[in-house]
């Protein structure tokens, strides 16, 4: 199910020096066309169709087509990610649409302090099997070990 | 040659790889660095938001314990599962591997939770399980939140903290003085002509599985459509071989059950929702074979069934040309619709069931959503197919290859310490070289959660060891850098120089491209080595073959072209491959019985053999190109 870009939409991320989904695809998959200033898919058969550049593009110019090798022509699966949850309308072949609502995450985007609520850690401690939070943060005592 | 830059980046602790695991041994060195005072560096070949197999998400967590009892049903303790996986991998398994995981890997839900990621629970706030170990969560934005608890943690060190994105790394350095000790990585930028050199106290080596070793079934536009993603190459496994460690159970795959062709996830429906499946002509696979499993007692009769077994009844019955498999997911719903009578409530039952159902595909395999719906199936309505597909390794599923790693001190046998020259808890046999994840062998079931606790299980024993050796500087030569630059920059040297040839650079007597590498690669491990070819059988006089086939491949690894840098990178993964494919091969070859029908069995010995019950592990000298072959014991510890 590789993923192509719509000519219209895409405006190359401004020519920025590199586009939302080169950044982003994680087979390296997305090359810019400076000339045109449009990007592309220089390699399909080796895309995973995750939809990580569907999702990051901001002029939404980029879907994915079914793997012309097993699907049919006609359906489509296409997101709409928010901060909080992501909204997907999927539609058939036969033009019937079905809309699902899940959510992403609960914590504000960029938000997350790891070590926040834990003690700092204390050099001595590398000697031992406590990785950070344990055990207290398992709800237990101690850390199991063989009998 | 072409002319790229170096840039050497000198580190205490260097983390190859972040998936899962990487982002694990981020978070959790960056913790141990700050009073220590060393300095951590993370390299990935992509980006960290969404790199590694959890890029498009997951829908459910697959590794959870429950130790604190706030889970909705099975909690459970590291012995049980020690238990199960050895069970699982019909009697093999690192049990202190497994055991260390599976006590620890309740934090590591419990920072996720912390972190964002949506959790399902009942009211009273416990966990959701769908299975004994499963518990379901929305998952599309799984990595990206672990990414960020890793670039967050790695932030606090300053310029001690470092992430370095889209660095293919390709070989493993050893130091100049103590050729058996590594002591850092090379690799280039796939983004701009520069190579990396990486310095580094201890290194951990986190870069995942390997798809595409064996052929996919889909070779069109589905290529890509590999299960686990085209991106991972093998690197961990080739390294480690490379740098002259020992692999562990390269033979044992995995071969996963699906929805056939879009590869959709079967676990939720089998689990969750208890879907039916059954053969085409509405007979049960599943059990149907009691005779034939006799040859694979006890495990055959264990419950729960073991799945490679439960891989082989698949095997047998497509032997009998019963397929199609078929998932009853419509079964589902007119299970709810005989079970529930009031209209409001069945109603909403539906609804809740067709909702999870897609969620379960849209979270982690948008293809699996796509592909009803190019179909005009709703899974409400009508079932769908289930297929055996293509072979992996993949060392934190339900599949044992991977590195011969030191486990714990308290956990592991007194029989394993000789094998490791200093014992570090996720250290390979190689000095300053640790893994996680993927990479640590006969240590099944691990999954996400399990490979990110791994990652941080592997970074502070790196950041102890470092730190054991604060006084040890890395010695590299120019000349061996020098050495290994024109080494990765080969396959450019050859396009430049041979490409004028050919009217079209396509055709080449003199190269070959990675791409056709690959097909090579793939077809002799497909049709020799137990591929679904093959039906996933192979026997000795088949093994034979590809070793002698797979040996020309090696020559013509010099043979390489690369027109570009995105080439160049396929290129490495490439050889990567092929060192994984060679190493599963001559395991495959020394195993002399059928451990794991449903993963690959031998014509020669179709039977499982008591006798056998022991790790297989290989070497290689590459110096001397010389491979070699060892049996480890299996000691249990519960």
């Amino acid at each position: 199910m590789p993923s192509y870009v719509i000519t219209e939409k895409c405006d190359g991320c401004k020519g920025q020096d590199k586009t939302a989904c080169m950044h982003i695809c994680p087979n390296d998959l997305m090359v810019l066309d400076k000339e045109k200033m449009k990007a592309y898919n220089q390699e399909p058969t080796y895309c995973w169709e995750c939809y990580c550049c569907v999702k990051i593009c901001p002029q939404q110019a980029m879907d994915v087509r079914g793997y012309a090798d097993f699907m049919p022509l006609g359906a489509a699966s296409t997101p709409l990610r928010g901060t909080e949850d992501i909204m997907w309308t999927i539609t058939f072949r036969d033009g019937r649409i079905k809309r699902f609502k899940y959510p992403i995450r609960t914590t504000t985007e960029g938000s997350i302090a790891p070590f926040e609520g834990f003690p700092e850690a204390n050099a001595a401690d590398i000697n031992n099997l406590m990785l950070l939070g344990e055990p207290d943060i398992m709800g237990v005592t101690a850390l199991p070990t063989k009998k | 040659m072409r002319e790229f830059a170096t840039e050497v980046v000198e580190t205490d602790v260097l983390i190859l790889g972040g998936g899962m695991s990487g982002c694990g041994a981020a978070v959790e060195a960056a913790y141990w660095a700050k009073p220590l005072g060393l300095k951590v560096t993370l390299v990935d070949k992509a980006a960290i938001d969404r790199s590694g197999p959890v890029a498009m998400g997951l829908s459910a967590i697959n590794t959870y314990m429950g130790m604190d009892g706030k889970v909705t049903s099975n909690p459970r303790m590291p012995e049980r599962f020690a238990e199960y996986v050895t069970n699982d991998q019909c009697g093999l398994a690192r049990q202190d591997l497994v055991f260390d995981v599976a006590r620890h890997v309740d934090s590591t839900v419990k920072h996720f939770d912390k972190w964002g990621l949506p959790i399902w629970k009942d009211e009273a706030g416990n966990y959701r399980k769908s299975g004994e170990w499963q518990v379901m969560i929305s998952g599309e934005s799984y990595k990206v939140i672990v990414a960020e608890a890793a670039k967050n943690a790695m932030a606090t060190l300053g310029d001690k903290g470092q992430i370095i994105e889209r660095v293919m790394i390709t070989h493993l350095l050893k130091d100049d003085k103590e050729p058996d000790r590594v002591c850092g990585a090379i690799g280039f930028s796939v983004r701009e002509e520069k190579i990396y050199v990486f310095k580094a106290k201890a290194t951990i080596a986190l870069m995942g599985g390997a798809v595409h070793v064996f052929r996919p079934r889909s070779q069109g536009e589905g290529f890509g459509r590999s299960w686990m993603p085209p991106f991972v190459s093998g690197s961990v496994y080739a390294l480690v071989l490379q740098a002259g460690g020992e692999l562990t159970q390269m033979d044992v795959t995995f071969v996963p059950p699906r929805f056939k062709d879009s590869y959709g996830p079967v676990g939720t429906f089998f689990l969750l929702f208890k879907t039916p499946a059954t053969n085409g002509y509405d007979g049960a696979y599943v059990g149907g074979y009691p005779e034939e499993l006799k040859a694979w007692e006890p495990y055959a009769s264990a419950k729960p069934c073991p799945t490679p077994i439960r891989n082989y009844e698949m095997i047998l019955c497509a032997k009998e040309g019963k397929t199609p498999f078929l998932m009853h997911t419509n079964r589902v719903a007119e299970r709810l619709k005989s079970e529930i009578t009031d209209p409001k409530a069945l109603k909403k039952a539906l609804r809740e069931y067709e909702n999870e159902a897609w969620e379960d595909f849209l979270d982690m395999t948008i293809a699996g959503a796509t592909n009803w719906a190019a179909h005009n199936v709703d899974p409400l309505e009508k079932e769908m197919e289930l297929q055996l597909s293509d072979t992996v390794f993949i060392g934190s599923h339900a599949c044992s290859c991977g590195s011969w790693t030191c486990g714990a001190e308290d956990l592991m046998p007194k029989e394993y310490v000789d094998s490791f020259p200093e014992q570090y808890n996720c250290m390979t046999t190689v000095k300053g070289l640790f893994t996680a994840g993927c990479g640590v062998g006969a240590c099944a079931h691990k999954f996400s959660s399990g490979s990110h606790v791994q990652g941080r299980i592997a970074a502070k024993s790196a950041l102890k060891y470092a730190n054991d050796r604060k006084g040890y500087t890395p010695t590299l030569s120019d000349a061996t850098i020098g050495k290994f630059k024109e080494t990765i920059l080969k396959p450019m040297s050859v396009y430049d120089e041979q490409c004028a040839y050919t009217t079209s650079d396509d055709v080449n007597p003199n190269y070959i491209s990675p791409h056709n590498f690959l097909f090579r690669l793939q077809k002799i491990m497909g049709e020799y080595v137990g591929g679904w070819e093959t039906l996933y059988g192979t026997n000795d006089k088949l093994l034979e073959i590809a070793l002698w086939k797979l040996a020309f491949c090696k020559e013509d690894i010099e043979k390489l072209a690369a027109k570009d840098l995105h080439e160049l990178m396929r290129a490495w993964e490439t050889v990567h491959r092929y060192y994984v494919g060679e190493a599963c091969a001559r395991t495959r070859l020394a195993r002399k019985e059928s451990r794991w029908p449903g993963y690959y069995y031998k014509f020669d010995y179709l039977k499982l053999d008591e006798n056998e019950k022991h790790f297989v592990n290989v070497k290689y000298d590459m110096d001397k190109n010389e491979w070699s072959v060892l049996e480890r014991p299996m000691i249990p510890i519960i």
